[in-house]
């Protein structure tokens, strides 16, 4: 019998490969002397770092920190609440299935439902459109959140001439301008940034050459096997030693430089950038994402008076720290609540609730491995 | 009975009793799915209660996976479960083999390899084919004439449409073990080996992938089997320090307790937990760690390292034990923690929280 998973996986989950990979991140901190602080910015990428126990590997004085990379998290409250205001009214509400226990400001959309309200869970833009086919008679909004790689799907939907009974609730966010949002906090110093590559198959890797230009901070973009991530962090290691920004694409067998552009196009149709609140971190210049005027007649701020209701806040989101954690600031660690007030089962934050929020997944792989 | 008179006969609880204030809590599904929510709710219907020490045995006090009781040279192992798998019928098994195979298993951890008899209580919906009730039963001759046993003596219910779900079994078992030769899963040192017995993850994934409706090309099926046979190879074959039965909380629950219990850290090399390749991949699809769910053919044994090869080959030897495997070993280090080696990293291997495979046994 054979014991393993697939073999096109074990060629990116070798052992010695992964040894050889860590000697050279010893050799290349060593080099440079100093603490090096790399950030990513997605979920994928901290659970392949947990999952694989890759910080274990990390030489001293090198350090890997998930950024803004879970779009659920940094959803804001007030957007769930506009969700939960379109589900009391009568409407059904679909949304991908991380978003459905986020807590708003007083409840979420689990908890609605509990109640009455109709929620669905979908898988894809293209579900919420056969949903409106299936219900002529309701109401369908799609509670649309996500990064680039689920705002394209969805302006894909819309450019399929979708029924008039649905709308879109867009809380889609746009990964760049949080980038340099970062880049430019006060407090946060970042040496590096492993960008997503999957985000990247869509916007391909050429657009952060605008990013390395202005900041001076190396990019690369990295994939999703352990080894990947490795090779991504060696990358960023020799950018850092040869003190020459660069962008580097540590993913080719995925990632483009143009990207795909008849995506890009669909979304620029369809969507247009506002500046915007990610909730934990701060208004974003241009890192939100709206529908265009065009798209107006399917836009659910347009077509339903989503002023939510005052509520007063759950007096434990005083404590999360989950805009810090966002922020690349704090470690789940740090935070009071983390693995106590604060579990997936009963999440205080968002970071708990989605399988791409930091605290969640270091939750379920044991924590910080001191090992 | 007069609902009053039952309160009556328990009596108000004494002074220092553990009741606790009212929380206005309810029961969920994740109460039952064996994880860090159950502990909370045993806790708090036994502490205080039940969890009076057995001297010489083992009383609901060590929550192992059943009770002994010396009377005399011989201890009583005893152990009950109310089984509620769906669906009744699954691969490789169904409710019926279950439950035979979940309590011989569950005596035969305890040291109890030779069990005398079980009980059977069936609670059945209003309306169930009497043809599946059959078929459950005969399941469960054939699990027993497995285990070399018999039900002895049980009972039948029947509930109102809707008021329970088509069919719950309860068995409870007995065996003896020669008094003081109990077998607990808190015995294991630094230095012991841990040996697994088969594939994890079959029962857990492939039940999942059942409901779910995806199609292994009947490559997934349930491991579970009464193991008292096997045990009693590996017993008889050196050592054995610990031994647990890794059900609803899978491999890492069952490991993490056994390392809390003993006092001992664990360390695991990933790469050496036996895991059949179908369950890997519908894992893999299914977003779910074979380690995190449940077995039910499966022990997982702490061994003197003196002795760890010759228990290993006794396992393997048996028909039931062809992928058994040293998986790893008991530490001084990381008291109460299981450390996964991943081959690329290291980080602990946690318990499942629990409720992502609600009625799994």
């Amino acid at each position: 019998m054979s014991m393993r998973p697939d073999v096109e996986d074990l060629q990116f989950r070798d052992p010695a490969k992964a040894d050889v990979l860590a000697d050279r991140l010893a050799t290349l901190q060593d080099q440079i002397g100093e603490p090096v602080a790399i950030m990513h910015v997605c979920g994928t990428h901290e659970q392949v770092i947990a999952k694989f126990g890759l910080r274990s590997r990390l030489p001293d004085g090198l350090s890997v920190r998930m950024g803004p990379g879970c779009p659920v998290c940094v959803t804001t409250m007030r957007e769930v609440d506009e969700a939960l205001a379109i589900a009391d009214s009568g409407a059904i509400v679909a949304t991908y299935g991380d978003m459905f226990r986020v807590p708003g400001t007083a409840r979420s959309l689990a908890d609605a439902k509990a109640e009455g309200a109709d929620v669905r869970v979908v898988y894809s833009a293209m579900d919420v459109a056969a949903l409106a086919r299936e219900h002529p008679d309701r109401e369908v909004v799609f509670f649309a959140t996500g990064f680039e790689t689920t705002a394209a799907p969805t302006a894909a939907m819309l450019e399929a001439d979708p029924p008039d009974n649905l709308s879109v609730l867009s809380a889609h966010k746009y990964v760049p301008p949080a980038m340099a949002a970062i880049a430019e906090m006060p407090d946060t110093d970042v040496d590096g940034f492993l960008a997503a590559g999957h985000a990247a198959t869509i916007t391909g890797s050429g657009i952060f050459e605008s990013f390395v230009e202005e900041y001076g901070i190396p990019v690369v973009v990295g994939g999703f096997e352990p080894l990947d991530v490795l090779g991504g962090l060696v990358a960023l290691l020799e950018l850092v030693a040869s003190g020459q920004p660069g962008l580097e694409n540590a993913y080719p067998r995925c990632v483009s430089e143009a990207g795909n552009v008849a995506a890009q196009d669909a979304m620029w149709r369809v969507f247009e950038q506002r500046t915007g609140e990610w909730r934990g971190l701060a208004e974003i210049p241009a890192g939100c994402l709206d529908l265009a005027p065009a798209y107006a007649d399917w836009n659910a701020r347009e077509r339903f008076d989503v002023e939510p209701a005052a509520a007063t806040v759950d007096p434990l989101t005083e404590q999360c720290r989950c805009g810090d954690i966002m922020a690349g600031k704090a470690s789940p660690e740090d935070c009071p609540l983390f693995g106590g007030a604060c579990v997936p089962s009963d999440p205080v934050g968002a970071c708990m609730v989605s399988s791409e929020g930091t605290c969640k997944i270091w939750y379920e792989y044991g924590g910080h491995p001191d090992l | 009975m007069r609902k009053e008179s039952n309160t009556q006969a328990m009596g108000e609880p004494e002074s220092g009793s553990a009741r606790s204030e009212s929380t206005g809590e309810v029961i969920t599904t994740a109460h039952g799915a064996g994880g860090e929510r159950m502990r909370k709710l045993v806790d708090r219907l036994v502490g205080g209660r039940f969890d009076v020490a057995i001297e010489g045995g083992v009383g609901l006090d060590a929550f192992d996976d059943g009770a002994v009781i010396p009377i005399g040279d011989d201890s009583l192992v005893f152990t009950t479960d109310s089984h509620v798998v769906s669906p009744l019928e699954f691969p490789g098994g169904d409710i019926g083999r279950l439950a035979v195979s979940g309590t011989v298993n569950d005596l035969a951890v305890m040291g109890g390899t030779r069990p005398l008899g079980l009980t059977c209580s069936l609670v059945v919906e209003e309306g169930t084919s009497v043809d599946l009730v059959e078929r459950v039963v005969e399941s469960m001759r054939v699990a027993c004439a497995e285990a070399g046993c018999s039900v002895v003596t049980g009972d039948t219910k029947v509930m109102g449409s809707g008021e329970i779900d088509t069919l719950v079994v309860n068995t409870t078992g007995v065996a003896l073990v020669p008094t003081g030769q109990f077998v607990p899963d808190a015995g294991l040192s630094p230095g012991d080996a841990i040996v697994v017995s088969g594939t994890v993850g079959d029962h857990g994934i492939s039940l999942l992938a059942a409901r779910e409706g995806f199609d292994f090309e009947g490559e997934l099926e349930s491991d579970v089997a009464p193991l008292n046979g096997l045990v009693a190879a590996a017993l008889e074959a050196g050592g054995v320090t610990a031994m647990k039965d890794p059900t609803r909380s899978g491999l890492a629950g069952a490991l993490n307790e056994m390392a809390t219990k003993s006092g001992v850290g664990i360390e695991i090399r990933e790469a050496d937990v036996p895991i059949a390749s179908a369950v890997a991949s519908a894992g893999s699809v299914l977003g779910i760690d074979p380690m995190m769910v449940a077995n039910e053919g499966v022990v997982v044994f702490g061994c003197d390292p003196a002795d760890a090869d010759a228990i290993l080959a006794a396992v393997r030897d048996h028909p039931l034990g062809a992928d058994a495997a040293i998986v790893g070993q008991a530490t001084a280090d990381n008291e109460g923690s299981v450390v996964l080696d991943t081959g690329i990293g290291r980080r602990y291997l946690r318990e499942p929280e629990g409720d992502q495979l609600p009625r799994i046994c």
